[in-house]
């Protein structure tokens, strides 16, 4: 080992170490803000030293592509709106298992022998990375509202397991040598592509968290395989800690929604199964004016806000009337549930932006006995985390999912766009309760004209 | 006996991607989940491995490709992350 490669490799030792400790300084909120920034350190030093790892050439191209990629990546993502954060992970995410399927190619494709096992992760590596690369496109549209509906047929399932133990089997012939001719590969690499548009259509928006993870957490493994084929040590512990790491995590979000991966994974039969016609009763509307008063002399306002809160830009506006009812000596407390907002965590972002102080925030366990003695329940873009058939109907489709028990509070106000059902496309029992009023309108509208009627008492 | 130290690697730094992670509250999750998909765009190291050791043009083609989106999986990361934890500290701030 020349001096230069030695300085590389030791560069490659700090950056995996900075990687480790930067993400697990990411999983503490104290510590999380410095966490990124280690783990910056990290890749920049990793980066910086294989501009100067033997045998490399190409320094114009790789400059350019670097440029474009930092310039489109570091763009979007400035711009980005908060509310758009999941679709933007689901994009770079998607571009990682694109570049660790492109080193598999340019691998394979290159005339030179490569031994057995590298062979075979390389395959392996490149199968997973296209599947997390055209997956997490399809995920990135589908948030973006550019893919709608989900696309279920008859036979959908074998005929993605088909698509895979082709890919397989082909990787097998390759691998055995028996025919490692570069269209081979090629085939390989379509039909995984293939398979990551197929295993994502299906899915549903509300499920979405969960796959992104899940492709978060492939893309973690297919660059740990390629850094096998490199023979490159900082690509195998970042890339399988992150593998790690996010099958973790893709469980606990799955968990948070009351689902198994499996389930996500293979959604069978139409995703509306509304129980709805069963419920009795009506919706009852309030004007914003009764309601504002009602909030106004309340003692205990619980504000339940959902991602309808953040679609309609309302968080600022529902933070300055949270302002004026403290001012008024209302006791005013938020509730977030773990998959308010599209991700688990997202929503406390979303809050935070808006300026709403940590304390004011609880989380569901901490605030669902503080329901019973709590005035009015605000309910704002929120639907399947209120609804009360989680706790009492063993047959919906959401039943055991923790709720928030706004039911329990002497009123509850929803206010909502229209009529529709939330995610799950389940009718909301919360909705029909005696002590429920619904406030129609455009979040934003709404919170505007609440403000306004408390500033007029 | 290469084989077998790296798989030793895989082995370890699994189990330290679950120990570090295992305790991690919901409020963190979509954060970490952005923070972890920054740590993958280690890729671009390999990724220009790969383009700088190009020869034919197909290759370099697929490479650039890859150092491209590399690049975007780094950068992106990093900067949707580093904005999102940003809401990390106005909270203790205001505390």
């Amino acid at each position: 080992m020349s001096s230069v490669e030695t300085i590389i490799q030791s560069i490659y030792v700090v950056a995996a170490v900075l990687f480790i400790v930067g993400l697990k300084r990411m999983s503490s909120p104290t510590t999380a803000r410095t966490g990124i920034i280690w783990a910056g350190v990290g890749m920049l030093m990793a980066t910086v030293a294989t501009f100067f790892y033997p045998g490399i050439e190409n320094f114009l191209l790789i400059a350019t592509a670097i440029f474009l990629g930092t310039v489109i990546a570091g763009y979007t993502a400035k711009k980005v709106e908060m509310t758009e954060m999941p679709e933007m992970i689901a994009l770079y995410n998607g571009m990682g298992g694109g570049a660790a399927a492109a080193i598999a190619a340019v691998e394979l494709f290159k005339d030179h022998h490569l031994p057995l096992s590298v062979t075979t992760l390389a395959l392996i590596g490149g199968i997973i990375g296209s599947i997390s690369f055209t997956g997490s496109l399809v995920a990135f549209g589908k948030l973006q509202g550019m893919i709608k509906g989900t696309f279920r047929f008859k036979g959908q399932h074998q005929i993605n397991i088909l698509l895979l133990l082709g890919s397989i089997a082909l990787s097998v012939l390759v691998v055995t040598g028996f025919d490692s001719n570069a269209t081979l590969v090629t085939a390989i690499f379509i039909i995984a592509l293939i398979l990551g548009i197929a295993m994502t259509m299906p899915i549903g928006g509300g499920d979405m968290a969960v796959v992104i993870s899940l492709y978060n957490a492939l893309t973690g493994l297919a660059v740990g395989f390629e850094g096998y084929v490199l023979q490159n040590y900082s690509m195998i512990i970042a890339g399988t800690v992150v593998g790690a790491a996010g099958t973790l995590l893709t469980q606990l979000m799955a968990k948070a929604m009351n689902k198994t991966l499996v389930s996500v994974l293979f959604p069978f039969g139409e995703a509306s199964q509304t129980s709805g016609d069963a419920v009795e009763g009506e919706m009852k509307p309030i004007e914003a004016g009764d309601a504002g008063i009602m909030m106004a002399f309340a003692q205990k306002v619980i504000i339940i806000p959902g991602y309808g809160m953040a679609v309609a830009q309302a968080q600022q506006k529902v933070w300055e009337l949270s302002q004026l009812l403290i001012e008024r000596g209302v006791d005013v407390k938020f509730a977030i549930h773990p998959v308010a907002g599209r991700m688990p965590g997202h929503m406390n972002v979303l809050l935070a932006e808006a300026g709403v102080p940590y304390e004011l925030i609880f989380d569901e366990d901490e605030i669902n006995q503080e329901f019973k003695s709590c005035d009015v329940a605000l309910v704002i873009g929120a639907n399947d985390v209120v609804n009360p058939i989680a706790r009492t109907d063993p047959s919906s489709e959401i039943y055991g999912m923790p709720i928030l028990d706004a039911d329990y509070a002497s009123n509850v106000i929803v206010v909502k766009r229209g009529q529709g059902t939330g995610f799950s496309g389940i009718e909301n029992i919360l909705f029909f309760l005696d002590n429920t009023r619904m406030l129609y309108g455009d979040g934003k509208a709404v919170a505007t004209d609440l403000v306004n009627s408390i500033k007029e008492l | 006996m290469e084989t077998f130290i790296a798989i030793y690697i895989f082995m370890l730094a699994a189990f330290t991607g679950f120990e570090v992670i295992s305790k991690v509250p919901a409020i963190l999750h979509t954060p970490l989940m952005s923070g972890s998909n920054f740590i993958h765009g280690v890729v671009l190291v390999g990724a220009i491995i790969a383009l700088g050791m190009a020869e034919t043009n197909l290759e370099k083609t697929i490479g650039f490709f890859g150092v491209l989106l590399a690049s975007g999986n780094a950068v992106g990361g990093y900067v949707v992350t580093e904005r999102m934890l940003e809401m990390f500290k106005s909270k203790k701030e205001n505390e």
